[in-house]
């Protein structure tokens, strides 16, 4: 099953690298990294998808924590979240097709958010699936380039990640 | 205080109470051996960064003190890689200090740089580029405290040119503020009642140390467990030394070269308790088939463990201290009479099997067969001797016959396996136990891959007794060929007319003896542990003999060759 992980870490030179070398040794099944800044300025928020049964899990989570520089680990599949991905999509865009793919960007609540005479670039933020559906129907107007940025995430409780909830 | 970098670190190592560390001088750590120069830490140099990274984790072995080593830039920290590697899969504190081109030219593939912290992040605990020279005294202060806590590691702290030469306003920090370490000591108390819960419905409960118990400093508490409740053990590599080898309850080794006990006990036991293990494919072998009738109660410091290698029903995350402790105290007055009973039965069956299954191997007179010189080594040395090894047969050989009593008295590469490992580590276990009796047993094959370091023996006058069991080849290796690979012994064999071992002693200054047959064997040995400072002893022992029992790769522990070679 796949697990959308929240991990702190510190901000901090060499992190990532320690986060992304861990998992490439360990051989664990990632399927998508992100990371940004925080509500805090010393703080860094990787949001990782894993797939795995439930002690492939348990190990990510170990040792990932066993880092020094990582702070905190949530599941959040464990708890109600909310999950977004961004995608920007490079399609071909002949003056006959350009009114066809602005239907298409409607009807998804995607934004165009460049053109030029040969392409359109759509910008679109939702949950993977969504994203998935679009792409597949761009395709037959022909995807030049597409970026994703992997998931990210966050909780529906009132505190933060940051906080202890029990333990 | 003002200071340079360079007396910060000298500075924060005092503080740390360290006394001896190894290292090797070069351009990029000048000003760091400088500051040295002057200050009272006993420097021990070695002939070659490797013998220092070894040297430092054979002190930290012997003695649970986190081992300090110095390497300059580029070559020189490459040159701790294999050390680094050996100490971190064996769970070892240590600190490493390297050298790092200037702050300036970091990046620009400037003259000896390397990327240490990148290189060695797979093999530490953690690893620090220090870019702030105001930050190198909590770098160091933090450095030490997460070498030594939780489950101990290396830890890296590369330091460019300048920042060892820049002046700082020095403070040395009394606490540590890390947020995402934070080790664990006491445990959950619902997790040890679990595990009573378990054994008062087992009937052939069966302990599992590891080097975990030793780390720990727990062996007293395992003893009382033992002889409270007698309670059959095993052993795995690094846990040889945890309870002494003549008790009772002690089945010895388990695993590949296991003894024959140790490994029925396991794939008859209803219940292993493993206790600061790591469940090694060398411990397990074939994963499906381990302790096929047990429940198993993991017994460890680091969660990560659990679960990792074998599926465990219960786990008692905590230091050792913590949770043999609770749980003597928790089983007092709980373990009913009738389950005492077939406790003992079961004691009773595995010492039988023990007794009717020793290990063995043909005695003869015409050659000299290298379990006998361990026999011997082990007799004359008393069983009392801290033994380092090497990697190969004689250290397989050296776990099955030499009766190790007392826990930090078998020091050797477990997980890594680094041949080359014994000489340096040798070094480092007699500076820091002075007043023991330091054996290093080792092959023709280990001995030369740092062999260097005899200046290093030689010029400190450390009393080592070397022992090399010298078969004229990688015996492991070909006894995998020998036993898998059809006889087939490809590059195995070293043409090389026998180096002369002896002369090889004496022309760095040390002792040399030989024997080539075996009635010279005891001689030679009383001779040697009769001689003051190092010797070398070059036992020709026969190249065919194959270390046994052996349970194949990816078999399961009933599947062992058994039995004796001619």
């Amino acid at each position: 099953m796949r697990h959308t992980l929240a991990v702190l870490v510190e901000n901090r030179p060499g992190v990532l690298v320690h986060i992304s070398g861990l998992i490439a040794r360990r051989a664990f099944n990632i399927e998508s990294i992100s990371a940004g800044h925080t509500e805090e300025p010393d703080m860094t928020r990787i949001t990782i998808v894993v797939d795995g049964d439930e002690r492939n899990i348990e190990q990510v989570v170990n040792q990932l924590s066993k880092l020094i520089d990582v702070i905190k680990i949530v599941d959040l599949t464990e708890e109600p979240s909310i999950e977004r991905e961004l995608a920007l999509i490079k399609v071909k865009a002949t003056p006959d097709t350009r009114s066809d793919i602005v239907d298409i960007v409607e009807i998804f609540r995607a934004k165009i958010v460049d053109i030029n005479r040969e392409t359109m670039v759509i910008e679109l933020t939702g949950e993977e699936r969504k994203i998935d559906a679009l792409c597949q129907v761009l395709q037959d107007h022909g995807i030049v380039e597409l970026v994703r940025t992997g998931k990210t995430a966050l909780s529906r409780y009132p505190g933060s990640a940051k906080e202890d909830k029990e333990q | 205080m003002k200071m340079t970098g360079a007396q910060a670190v000298v500075t924060s190592l005092q503080k740390e109470g360290v006394e001896v560390i190894f290292g090797y001088p070069g351009g990029g750590v000048l000003p760091l051996y400088d500051a040295l120069y002057d200050s009272p830490l006993y420097h021990i140099l070695t002939r070659h960064e490797q013998g220092a990274a070894h040297a430092a984790d054979g002190y930290a072995r012997a003695t649970g003190k986190v081992g300090v080593v110095i390497a300059t830039s580029g070559p020189g920290a490459t040159n701790l890689i294999t050390g680094i590697a050996t100490a971190n899969m064996d769970s070892i504190p240590m600190v490493c200090i390297t050298g790092q081109v200037g702050l300036s030219i970091i990046g620009k593939d400037s003259f000896q740089e390397a990327d240490i912290t990148g290189i060695t992040t797979p093999i530490t605990k953690h690893n620090y580029l220090v870019k702030n020279p105001a930050d190198l005294p909590r770098i160091i202060r933090e450095a030490f405290y997460i070498a030594q806590t939780g489950r101990p590691g290396p830890v890296v702290i590369d330091i460019p040119k300048d920042v060892f030469t820049s002046t700082i306003d020095y403070h040395y920090p009394d606490d540590i503020k890390l947020r995402g370490y934070k080790p664990i000591y006491e445990g959950k108390a619902q997790e040890i009642e679990d595990t009573v819960a378990v054994l008062r419905k087992v009937k052939k409960p069966l302990i599992f140390v590891g080097g975990g118990v030793i780390s720990a400093t727990a062996t007293d508490l395992l003893g009382k467990l033992i002889d409270q409740y007698q309670i059959p053990l095993i052993s795995s590599f690094m846990g040889l030394g945890t309870i002494p080898a003549s008790h009772p309850c002690n089945l010895g080794m388990v695993g590949m070269h296991g003894t024959v006990a140790a490994n029925r006990a396991v794939m008859d036991c209803d219940l292993l308790i493993g206790l600061g293990v790591r469940f090694d494919d060398r411990v397990t072998g074939l994963l499906s088939k381990f302790a096929p009738n047990a429940k198993i109660v993991h017994f460890d410091i680091d969660p990560a463990e659990v679960n990792k290698n074998v599926e465990t029903k219960h786990r008692v995350i905590g230091h050792l201290k913590w949770s043999l402790q609770a749980l003597l105290e928790k089983m007092a007055g709980q373990i009913p009479e009738e389950t005492r009973a077939q406790w003992n039965v079961w004691l009773e069956q595995v010492q039988c099997c023990h007794r009717d299954n020793p290990l063995i191997f043909k005695k003869t007179d015409k050659v000299i067969k290298p379990q006998y010189v361990l026999q011997e080594l082990d007799r004359q040395t008393k069983s009392n001797y801290i033994v380092v090894t090497d990697v190969g047969q004689h250290q397989m050989w050296t776990a099955q016959y030499y009766q190790f009593n007392r826990p930090r008295t078998l020091i050797s590469s477990g997980g890594l396996g680094t041949m080359g490992f014994g000489l340096p580590a040798a070094i480092g276990v007699q500076m820091a136990c002075p007043e023991e009796s330091v054996l290093l047993i080792t092959g023709d094959g280990s001995i030369l891959m740092n062999c260097q370091e005899i200046a290093t023996l030689v010029e400190h006058q450390l009393p080592v007794k070397v022992a090399i069991i010298n078969n004229q080849a990688l015996g492991m290796v070909r006894q995998w060929q020998r036993m898998f690979f059809h006889q087939r012994y490809s590059h195995s064999q070293f043409n090389n007319g026998g180096t002369d071992y002896v002369r090889l002693a004496e022309a760095f200054g040390a002792t040399g003896l030989r024997a080539t047959k075996m009635e010279e064997v005891p001689q030679i040995i009383a001779q040697a542990l009769a001689t003051d400072g190092p010797v070398f002893m070059d036992f020709q022992v026969c190249s065919e003999e194959n270390v046994l029992p052996m349970v194949p790769a990816g078999a399961s522990l009933d599947q062992m060759i058994e039995g004796a070679v001619d």
